[in-house]
């Protein structure tokens, strides 16, 4: 669950809006100014950053390059319903407990004070992601994935560590974190998540991008692409976004679209050829039904009269 | 000066129905201390990372802020234009309780639990004919025109009757006499008392799914969607994972408005929010736009549908049928409850009815007050064994 260089000493965290978004960019994540600042207000002011946005906007991406770009742990707690304390804090090492138990009991040395002392040390704990992100001596990245995914009583799980950066674990007590953490929390919407929580977050809606900075992603996301494709291949996707489809196509779809075009040797978009890709562009069947159906060629008549796939 | 003009920007806000406390103030004075107010573009972004928590507030926010930075007089002038768009937690509409208070003033009217009209059946059937409209009517909904024996029986009905679903098995796990053993249960048991060893264990929890209601509030369904939307603010009090949407014309999400728990301004809420009341129906367009914008919202985790409506429709069924067979397939459960449905000799023959029902997983009768009653037994008798139609669950 964990990546980055452990214990590695934190860069200084940046000092404007403009070097976080240049330190990001160096780490090849282009965001746009909004996203800058409510990041360097995360950053700033100690709270997590909640965003929501479509699947394939860069959410989770901007976790990772965070940690890359401050040189920090990436803790991350991918969520699943059901997911709970063991899985996700801490959980106690019962294993070790039981040998404990038997060990004093061989020993005839059942002190029930110290046992009981010892069974619940803090040696007997197996830390998990969210009790990690409290114990670093250098602040890391908390990266909660798709939070959606987790039932209500999750939410409910996060408010302490969110809020108040502390922990508190019925047998031991309370563990507060020596270097709080950045947390970036993700959702796709896929259910409405707690007010409670929201409120003690930044909020940030990671929307599509423009043109012009799609055509910098794709800059750097494919490389191999010619500057004619990509801007061929980012107008397409632009206009195929104001169409009413069931699932828009996001910027990881853009992406593995162009390298797609790359690898069959594309130096252009033609009928054909986009007709024969679209499955890397759209996930529904009736999303591909009615581009095939004649939408793709109108888009590319489009793209034509504006001059961009001369 | 900054902190003066940011508290009065959130009062805006505030009084616009987004939820902005006095902590979000405070952290949003200090949001501009990071940022400054030197590019508007800037503040823009930061205030709106502090103040907003859902998507659709944006909109609300942005015409607030752009106001906001020509000059604070102007909003307050704008904002009295927004405000009936608005709708959210803080703008809770001071609905009348007068009917029932009148109701409970003058106590030598019929009181409820009297039996229902016995010529109630006959009057809805004549009801029920075409009364389409294809032009929206955009009337609202007087809830005020309920009496006090509808109003009581119905919500009295709605309190007690159960969720039209069994409860399945979440991946959360509960304590159970038999089951997984819970090793950390088990041993922190064992430090209470020395010497014993009483295995504890965990089985799966069974709980109800989410559940989402779409309720047909179209001029041949009236009586009954206000019926129901009794029985539907009973189930989301009871139930918090239940999202609920009308329909007539045009689909509307009702959810937050059944958040109060008095019936009355959360049925006034509800009026209030839905425009297409007593208009048409085009099911097949509504059912088109819940499948594209909210099923992979609302239909997350295995949420069962509630679709509550009769069926008579002048929408083009080809696209009925897909629409209903794509909402089943993201569905966990589709359960129609139709008022037109009797128990005996009810035939589906409306085009609406025969393209939807090959779709539904259980089809049940709320056709009147004494059905509503019934429901509560048909609805157990559905609720035990899953029927034989998808023989691979």
């Amino acid at each position: 669950m964990t990546d980055g260089a452990d214990g590695a000493a934190r860069r200084p965290s940046p000092a404007s809006v403009d070097e976080l978004a240049a330190l990001l960019a160096a780490q090849d994540y282009v965001c746009d100014r909004s996203l800058a600042t409510a990041l360097f207000l995360a950053l700033k002011l100690g709270r997590p950053l909640f965003l929501e946005g479509e699947p394939g906007v860069g959410k989770t991406e901007l976790a990772k390059s965070l940690a890359r770009a401050l040189d920090a742990l990436l803790l991350r707690v991918q969520c699943f319903e059901g997911l709970d304390v063991a899985q996700t804090a801490y959980e106690w090492n019962v294993a070790r407990q039981m040998i404990e138990i038997r060990l004093a009991e061989a020993a005839h040395d059942v002190d029930r004070e110290r046992l009981a002392r010892s069974l619940y040390s803090r040696e007997m704990l197996i830390e998990r992601p969210l009790l990690q992100a409290l114990t670093q001596a250098s602040s890391p990245v908390l990266l909660i994935d798709e939070l959606d995914r987790a039932d209500e009583p999750f939410d409910a799980f996060l408010l302490e560590v969110l809020a108040e950066n502390q922990l508190t674990i019925p047998e031991l007590g309370t563990v507060r974190a020596t270097a709080p953490p950045v947390t970036i929390i993700t959702s796709n919407r896929t259910r409405e998540v707690h007010d409670a929580l929201k409120r003690r977050c930044l909020y940030h809606w990671v929307g599509f991008p423009d043109i012009e900075r799609e055509l910098q992603i794709l800059r750097i996301r494919a490389p191999g692409a010619s500057q004619r494709l990509s801007r061929q291949v980012v107008g397409f996707v632009q206009r195929m976004r104001g169409l009413d489809l069931f699932k828009a196509p996001g910027v990881a779809e853009t992406i593995d679209w162009t390298n797609a075009l790359v690898a069959l040797d594309a130096i252009s978009l033609d009928p054909r050829t986009v007709h024969d890709t679209l499955g890397v562009l759209l996930k529904y069947q009736d999303d591909i039904e009615r581009l095939r159906a004649g939408d793709s060629d109108r888009l590319l008549d489009e793209l034509r009269a504006a001059g961009a796939l001369a | 000066m900054i902190a003066e003009n940011v508290a009065h920007f959130a009062r805006v806000l505030r009084s616009a129905g987004l939820a902005v406390g006095p902590d979000r103030v405070v952290a949003a004075v200090a949001a501009l201390d990071c940022v400054g107010v030197e590019r508007r573009g800037d503040v823009h972004a930061a205030l709106s990372a502090v103040m907003l928590d859902r998507h659709d507030q944006q909109p609300l926010f942005d015409a607030a802020f752009d106001a906001f930075w020509r000059d604070p007089k102007l909003l307050e002038k704008l904002l009295m234009e927004l405000l009936p768009r608005i709708s959210g937690r803080g703008t809770r509409p001071q609905a009348p309780r007068s009917n029932r208070l009148a109701q409970a003033l003058a106590p030598e009217r019929d009181r409820p639990g009297a039996p229902v009209n016995p010529s109630a059946s006959e009057e809805i059937r004549f009801d029920a004919s075409f009364t389409f409209s294809d032009r929206e009517r955009l009337q609202r909904a007087d809830f005020d025109t309920m009496t006090s024996e509808e109003f009581a029986l119905a919500s009295r009905l709605a309190e007690e009757l159960p969720p039209p679903v069994a409860p399945v098995r979440r991946r959360r796990h509960e304590r159970a006499p038999r089951g997984v053993p819970d090793l950390r249960a088990t041993l922190r048991a064992m430090v209470r008392a020395p010497h014993t060893l009483v295995p504890l264990t965990t089985r799966p929890r069974r709980e109800l799914p989410p559940l989402v209601v779409l309720l047909d509030v179209s001029g041949s369904m009236d009586r009954y969607a206000r019926v129901m939307l009794h029985y539907i603010h009973g189930l989301a009090r009871r139930h918090p994972r239940l999202h609920a949407f009308t329909f007539g014309t045009r689909l509307t999400d009702v959810t937050r408005c059944l958040r109060d728990r008095d019936p009355d301004v959360a049925l006034a809420a509800v009026g209030q929010r839905t425009g297409d009341w007593h208009g048409g129906t085009r099911i097949a367009s509504c059912l088109a736009e819940f499948n594209r914008h909210w099923a992979r919202r609302v239909l997350g985790a295995n949420a069962a549908v509630l679709l509550v409506t009769d069926g008579l429709d002048r929408d083009d069924h080809g696209s009925l049928a897909d629409e209903a067979a794509r909402l089943r397939r993201s569905a966990h459960e589709l359960v129609w409850l139709n008022p037109l449905l009797r128990f005996e000799g009810f035939e589906p023959r409306a085009a609406g009815v025969r393209a939807l029902l090959p779709h539904v997983d259980r089809f049940l009768p709320v056709h009147n007050l004494a059905s509503l009653a019934d429901l509560r037994r048909a609805l157990q008798a559905a609720a035990s064994p899953r029927p034989s139609s998808r023989p691979w669950n």
